[in-house]
């Protein structure tokens, strides 16, 4: 019983997530467009906000490329560049461990001014709160994870790890079984994780995908469209859908 | 040379009233929403004061518009492009609600529904925000309005550079005007230019600055950006909403809703072909005071042979050019030079222009100017400090204010003379520069503007953007989505369904 529910929750599940958060993402992008937002309060309270959202995000986007390295580089990548698997456990906690008390730092006054400042709680959805609330969590057992690796700083662990989120990329559901002996903190703090990626698309976290990289990239400052399409744009109006036979 | 027209705006403060239909008429039309209570796409100021929101002139607080950097090229002054990227998520240059006000509406129903009281029963203010009681309203969108509130807080006011403001506090000296404020439809503005996703832009063919709803991701650099902080961030769908010049109306050749309803009269809307070319060159102009003529520069004469050809070119339709030759904006912010940018060291080369104010003469005895045949009193003596005017709509320079202002004086003592005393005084005319027949067509279109003098709007052609074979059978302005809206209250992604607001272009 409890290796069938490793084998859905750590085999399964992440295809589900995994499948919810592209396709939910595209239906959403091609369909609402018109809710994809970052969502952003500071004009109605800027206290707290500067502190609390910058310290989150660069916390936070710290975290994650760290997470998206660390996890999905093939071991052998390290192994012939001469970085050995203690250096690398030691480097994940060490630069997590700093990027991950900003990030909390930044989210307790986050969700501090969410709930408690009326402005923000009466103007936030139930999805709002619940993805912050959802990350400050996931957060906090990430951070408590970094307790339990100390006991195994060889990076033993951290290998399986890889090998596990390396196998679900490349469909070998069996790799589950390489979680079951896991502590249940690195356990709820996966699950947690690949939950995250389930409610993506139906909340504001969408805004992810817009992250506006490409601005720094635009010629000059200035944005003309043109209506009659001469100079090889596209027509500026929408081509409206035709009615449906009913 | 690349000839575009744009669809200008000038308005005449010196025949504005201060009524406020064109911002009420504004908000029925467009922000009476959730998110957008707030925002004013259309405002009327009592100047002198602090504006809306609060000190929104001065830039060295919010930095919105332009700078010129030590190479000569611009850039906004909230930052290049990797320091607006670095400020993305937390923007320090932001106003907040209460720099606007906080929203708020009133318990109406208690005063039906109270049962009896020792009291009468008072309708008390609720925000809008959060739907809690507010004990005390502390600003609103016109809380200086004639002249409200003290001289020390109103005094703050930007214009007063370089002008000695203590003897306008005493009550002898005081003076006041209504400056009716909405987008400026920049040609080169920083809302565009600010916006790292691109959404916002500018309308090849009438000039148009629109936000894409779609687009927009709610990163509100383009608040900051813009000087005129004409851009408002709708906290209820996360996206930045702007004037649309009511551009459904103008594609049909109608005026905008704060034209058509202005009670004054004071507001004309007409075609001004410029040449894009030369925009980076003009609001690059070295020095500040230049730039009102560096913008005049912009603009082409819509009668000059080869700017026809080019424009033809360039695919300006001919009922524009058309237009353009009767255009009410061209006449008075070229050929007469009686109207002027808002502003324009901000370098956003901004599209609506404003006729100054005349005032009455100021200490009329001591300047013994008044009654003198024929002669017309120095501007300089009139209640508005010319200085104040000056930093409102030149960045400091008087000349030109002075000279527009002469010229409506002139108009005055001309029409004085023909009409009273049956004169037709030439030498008024020429003392400001200007001929009989000039005198008189101003006279014409400023003072008894006629509906067609004032609103000269030729209709868009959709037929250049559209293929109505598409657009058969279809259904009009739905709400996306194709003709379906969908069954169910909620949309998939948690947010209420909702009409899209008709700003959306995509």
């Amino acid at each position: 019983m409890r290796e069938a529910i490793n084998y859905v929750v750590f085999g399964w599940y992440p295809y589900l997530c995994l499948t919810v958060f592209l396709l939910g993402s595209l239906a959403r992008f091609d369909r609402e467009q018109y809710t994809w937002r970052s969502g952003s309060s500071q004009m109605l309270r800027k206290r707290q906000l500067s502190w609390g959202s910058n310290l989150f995000h660069v916390g936070i986007l710290i975290i994650f490329a760290g997470h998206f390295v660390g996890l999905l580089t093939p071991i052998w990548i390290f192994d012939g560049l001469g970085i050995s698997h203690e250096f690398k456990q030691m480097m994940a906690i060490v630069v997590g461990g700093i990027a991950g008390v900003a990030c909390f730092v930044g989210m307790t006054l986050l969700v501090h001014r969410r709930l408690f400042d009326s402005r923000i709680r009466k103007t936030s959805s139930f999805g709002d709160i619940a993805v912050l609330l959802m990350l400050y969590v996931q957060l906090t057992l990430g951070l408590a994870t970094i307790v339990v690796s100390l006991d195994h700083l060889d990076g033993h662990e951290m290998v399986r790890f890889m090998t596990w989120a390396q196998g679900i990329l490349t469909l070998q559901p069996g790799v589950s079984s390489l979680i079951a002996d896991a502590h249940p903190i690195f356990k709820a703090h996966l699950f947690l994780g690949m939950t995250v990626f389930l409610v993506f698309p139906f909340t504001r976290l969408v805004h992810v995908w817009s992250a506006p990289v490409w601005y720094l990239g635009r010629r000059g400052y200035q944005v003309v469209r043109s209506r009659s399409g001469a100079n090889g744009h596209r027509p500026a109006m929408p081509r409206p859908r035709q009615q449906p036979a009913e | 040379m690349k000839v575009r027209a744009q669809i200008a705006m000038v308005l005449n403060l010196d025949k504005c009233i201060g009524c406020h239909t064109c911002s009420v008429t504004c908000k029925n039309v467009w922000t009476s929403r959730e998110g957008m209570e707030y925002a004013w796409f259309n405002n009327v100021e009592t100047k002198p004061g602090i504006g809306y929101p609060k000190d929104w002139e001065n830039q060295g607080r919010w930095n919105g518009g332009w700078v010129r950097k030590k190479n000569g090229k611009i850039e906004p002054r909230i930052g290049s492009k990797w320091r607006v990227l670095a400020n993305i998520f937390a923007n320090p240059d932001l106003p907040e609600i209460d720099d606007y006000y906080e929203p708020f509406t009133f318990d109406y129903e208690h005063l039906q529904k109270a049962p009896e009281l020792p009291a009468f029963p008072t309708a008390r203010p609720r925000s809008l925000i959060t739907g809690e009681r507010m004990e005390k309203i502390q600003w609103g969108p016109n809380w200086e309005e004639i002249l409200g509130g003290e001289f020390a807080k109103r005094s703050e006011d930007y214009n007063f550079e370089g002008v000695q403001k203590d003897i306008y506090g005493q009550f002898e000296n005081t003076f006041m005007m209504y400056l009716p404020r909405l987008c400026e439809h920049c040609l080169n503005p920083t809302c565009v230019a600010s916006c790292p996703s691109g959404a916002i832009y500018k309308r090849e063919e009438d000039g148009i600055v629109l936000i894409d709803q779609d687009k927009c991701r709610g990163w509100r650099m383009c608040v900051s950006g813009c000087p005129y902080k004409k851009i408002y961030y709708n906290w209820s769908s996360g996206k930045s909403e702007k004037c649309i010049f009511c551009y459904p109306r103008i594609e049909a050749g109608q005026p905008t809703v704060c034209s058509e309803t202005c009670v004054g009269r004071i507001r004309y809307l007409g075609v001004v072909l410029y040449d894009a070319d030369r925009i980076e060159e003009a609001a690059s102009t070295p020095d500040e005071k230049d730039l009102y003529e560096a913008q005049l520069g912009v603009f082409l004469d819509p009668n000059d042979p080869e700017v026809i050809r080019q424009a033809r070119a360039d695919g300006v339709p001919d009922n524009w050019l058309e237009g353009a030759k009767r255009s009410p904006i061209w006449k008075m912010a070229m050929e007469w030079k009686v109207a002027f940018p808002l502003h324009p060291e901000y370098r956003t080369l901004p599209m609506v222009w404003y006729v100054p104010p005349l005032s009455p003469i100021q200490s009329a005895a001591e300047a013994g100017k008044i009654g003198h045949d024929g002669e017309m009193p120095d501007v300089r003596s009139l209640r508005i400090p010319l200085k104040y005017l000056a930093n409102l709509l030149t960045a400091g320079k008087e000349e030109p204010v002075a000279l527009g202002l002469e010229r409506m004086l002139a108009m005055r003592a001309y029409m004085r003379a023909k009409t009273i005393d049956g004169v037709i005084d030439e030498s008024i005319a020429r003392k400001v520069g200007l001929t009989a027949a000039q005198i008189d067509e101003m006279y014409h279109v400023m003072a008894i503007a006629n509906y067609e003098d004032r609103f000269v709007i030729p209709t868009a052609h959709r037929e250049l953007g559209e293929d109505a074979y598409d657009i058969r059978g279809s259904c009009g302005f739905s709400f996306g989505n194709g003709c379906s809206d969908g069954r169910t209250e909620q949309s998939l992604f948690g947010v209420p369904k909702r009409a899209k607001t008709p700003m959306e272009v995509s």
